[in-house]
């Protein structure tokens, strides 16, 4: 519980619901979306290990060179909560995780919502992933120049929140605040990792949720996830970017409360 | 008012709002919360090399700047900006039209309308191309203290291993155990130390000492001493003259560190063993006997080692039957300080004395933990811990 920074609501018997943020920042990321299913799911979210407020210990540098570490944390958080028949949200990088969750256990899982995927981020042969090893490299340069700023200056300014008081004590100054050596491995995982040929062992009805300009995970990048899943619901949202459970939470929630709920 | 100096109203009526804002000493722009520009000003335009009509209402935030920074924006820079409303200080690189990068630092806020719905995103960007090199050179630097500090850890870990033997040995008779405990939080090598080492014929001899002082200097005694001790040992006949022969080689030496030191010499007798103690400026060692409940510190006190010329140490023989044990220990132990004050030697011997009788393992657990509580786990002393028993 403490190594993921585990936090639960919604009512105790009721089907779970496990949200997984992606790189960059921590559960937080999921608050907009994940409070609406509170009345009828019992909702989970997490920190993964490196990020948020997850107990240092929990990050291994062998255990999490690969998104297998991830996904294996992932099945063990559900093992140790006694969950079954999950539905599990999944967004950027942890749409992936959460597909070899479920290649790892199927009968773990009920529905799987992917948000924001992609199967690899590295253009290769004939396959269009929207980045060259060249840019990892300006990722992590970009990570570097403001290693010091997360690392002192941006704590303050985090912490003070007056002009929206709506957002209340739910964060915390750790919000997008990462450890600079971790975020550099993670990184690194992230956007090297090739998760093509995994798609076809996720059997579990999965939804594949897309944005429009989305630079991190263009929508041919969605499509081929979706082409590849055995048993994808491909939805094309009318938000843009990366990060529609902030940008557009109503109707990222409205999407997988159909998906979820039908 | 005073009568404003030649020139404040030219310049002011030259200083328009427009002026402000276009000719800024920062690059402005406003956007849609999609990231679509629909403002900015001219030294943004300078900056980048574009017109104005290649980028209003035409270009997004992202596609100014450079894919890295694009990524970090998305994934750091913007879910920061939507949860908190604002960011501050983030550094991205901006991609010019000409091919070359501006590094620069960036504020953003996020103006909500009436009902506190995001609007409009405002970005002003600072050129920070300086202070870019001078933060990667900080960087630079921080990762070589953090490398020369781990380097420094392993180097006194590996220096810390030869203070005292890898293991403790086995011996046919005796039964030992020791605790090892240098102060902080392992960056820093201690002066305490001890030896175990079998002589000809069977007998064996215990070493526990306390060199002045900590770090690389107080190793380098520690190394002498063990050193001369184990060469002396071969050619006495008693501790008290391998202390002598210890305190010679210390007054030779450069360092002019003083050390405390006990050596017992264990002899196989008729029904168990004889040990033969000499102290020299060093706590004395608690011996128990295995059907009492009594702890009896053995051995004349005698100066410390390598600060006095001529001395001459006594020799103190106590007969050890199957069951009696002997503790040495370092002032670590006594000298430990906690809110009670100190732990001192009563409390010691008392604890000492109701473990007669128990394996020396047991001994050792029931002194460290009781001393470690005693310190709320924060000894400020290397702690060094030795007990035999005969068996």
């Amino acid at each position: 519980m403490r190594r993921h920074n585990v936090q639960i609501s919604g009512p105790p018997s009721a089907p779970p619901m496990v949200f997984a943020h992606g790189f960059g920042c921590d559960h937080h990321m999921w608050q907009p979306v994940a409070s609406t299913f509170e009345d009828r799911f019992r909702v989970i979210v997490f920190d993964h290990a490196g990020a948020g407020n997850a107990d240092p210990s929990a990050y291994d540098v062998d255990r999490h060179a690969t998104l297998a570490g991830y996904a294996e944390d992932v099945v063990a958080l559900c093992h140790d909560l006694g969950l079954h028949d999950v539905i599990f949200v999944g967004h950027s990088v942890s749409a992936m995780i959460g597909a070899l969750a479920a290649i790892i256990e199927p009968e773990l899982f009920r529905k799987l919502i992917m948000v924001g995927p992609s199967a690899r981020y590295l253009n290769d042969d004939g396959y269009f992933g929207g980045f060259d090893t060249a840019d990892i490299e300006g990722l992590l340069g970009a990570l570097e120049a403001n290693y010091l700023g997360w690392s002192a200056g941006i704590a303050p300014a985090i912490v003070g929140n007056a002009d929206r008081p709506e957002l209340g004590d739910t964060l915390t100054a750790s919000f997008c605040r990462t450890d600079p050596e971790i975020a550099a491995r993670f990184a690194r995982v992230t956007f090297t990792s090739d998760n093509r040929d995994d798609l076809a062992f996720v059997t579990i009805e999965t939804l594949v949720m897309q944005c429009r300009d989305d630079i991190i995970a263009p929508e041919g990048v969605g499509e081929y996830v979706r082409d590849h899943l055995p048993n994808a619901t491909y939805r094309l949202l009318n938000a843009t970017g990366h990060c529609p459970n902030l940008s557009a939470p109503v109707e990222t929630a409205a999407v997988i409360a159909r998906f979820v709920d039908g | 008012m005073a009568e404003a100096p030649d020139g404040f109203y030219t310049a002011l009526l030259d200083d328009d709002a427009d002026a402000l804002y276009e000719q800024a000493p920062c690059a402005y722009l406003s956007t849609t919360t999609d990231g679509l520009i629909i403002k900015a000003n001219q030294t943004l335009l300078n900056w980048t090399g574009l017109t104005r009509e290649e980028v209003v209402g035409r270009l997004r935030f992202t596609d100014l700047l450079t894919t890295g920074s694009r990524i970090y924006h998305e994934t750091h820079h913007l879910p920061l900006l939507l949860m908190h409303g604002r960011a501050q200080e983030i550094a991205l690189d901006i991609a010019r039209a000409d091919g070359r990068t501006l590094p620069a630092i960036m504020n953003s806020v996020v103006e909500c309308d009436g009902e506190g719905r995001p609007m409009v995103i405002r970005t002003a960007l600072f050129d920070a191309t300086e202070r870019r090199h001078y933060e990667q050179e900080l960087v630079v630097a921080k990762r070589r203290a953090e490398t020369s500090e781990r380097d420094a850890r392993a180097l006194s870990a590996l220096v810390q291993q030869t203070l005292i033997p890898p293991a403790v040995p086995r011996i046919d008779g005796l039964t030992l155990a020791a605790s090892y405990r240098p102060a902080g939080q392992g960056d820093e090598i201690g002066g305490d130390f001890y030896d175990i080492f079998e002589l000809t014929g069977g007998s064996w001899v215990v070493v526990l000492g306390d060199v002045e002082g900590k770090g690389v200097e107080a190793a380098v005694v520690t190394a002498l001493v063990r050193h001369v001790a184990r060469a002396a040992a071969a050619h006495s006949e008693h501790p008290s003259e391998i202390l002598g022969e210890v305190n010679i080689a210390l007054l030779g030496h450069s360092s002019e560190r003083f050390c405390t030191a006990v050596v017992v010499w264990f002899r196989k007798a008729d029904s168990g063993w004889t040990a033969e103690i000499s102290l020299a400026g060093h706590p004395p060692p608690l011996v128990t006997r295995g059907g009492t409940r009594e702890a009896t510190a053995v051995g004349r006190f005698d100066k410390l080692l390598g600060a006095f010329g001529d001395l001459e140490f006594a020799d103190t023989t106590v007969d050890l039957a199957p069951g009696d044990s002997i503790v040495l220990y370092t002032d670590g132990v006594t000298e430990g300080h906690g809110v009670d004050g100190w732990y001192g030697e009563d409390r010691l011997r008392a604890l000492v004395a109701a473990t007669a009788g128990t394996p020396p393992s047991a001994i050792v657990d029931r002194v460290l933990s009781d001393l470690l509580a005693f310190q709320n786990d924060h000894p400020r002393d290397d702690i060094a811990l030795v007990v035999i028993a005969a068996s």
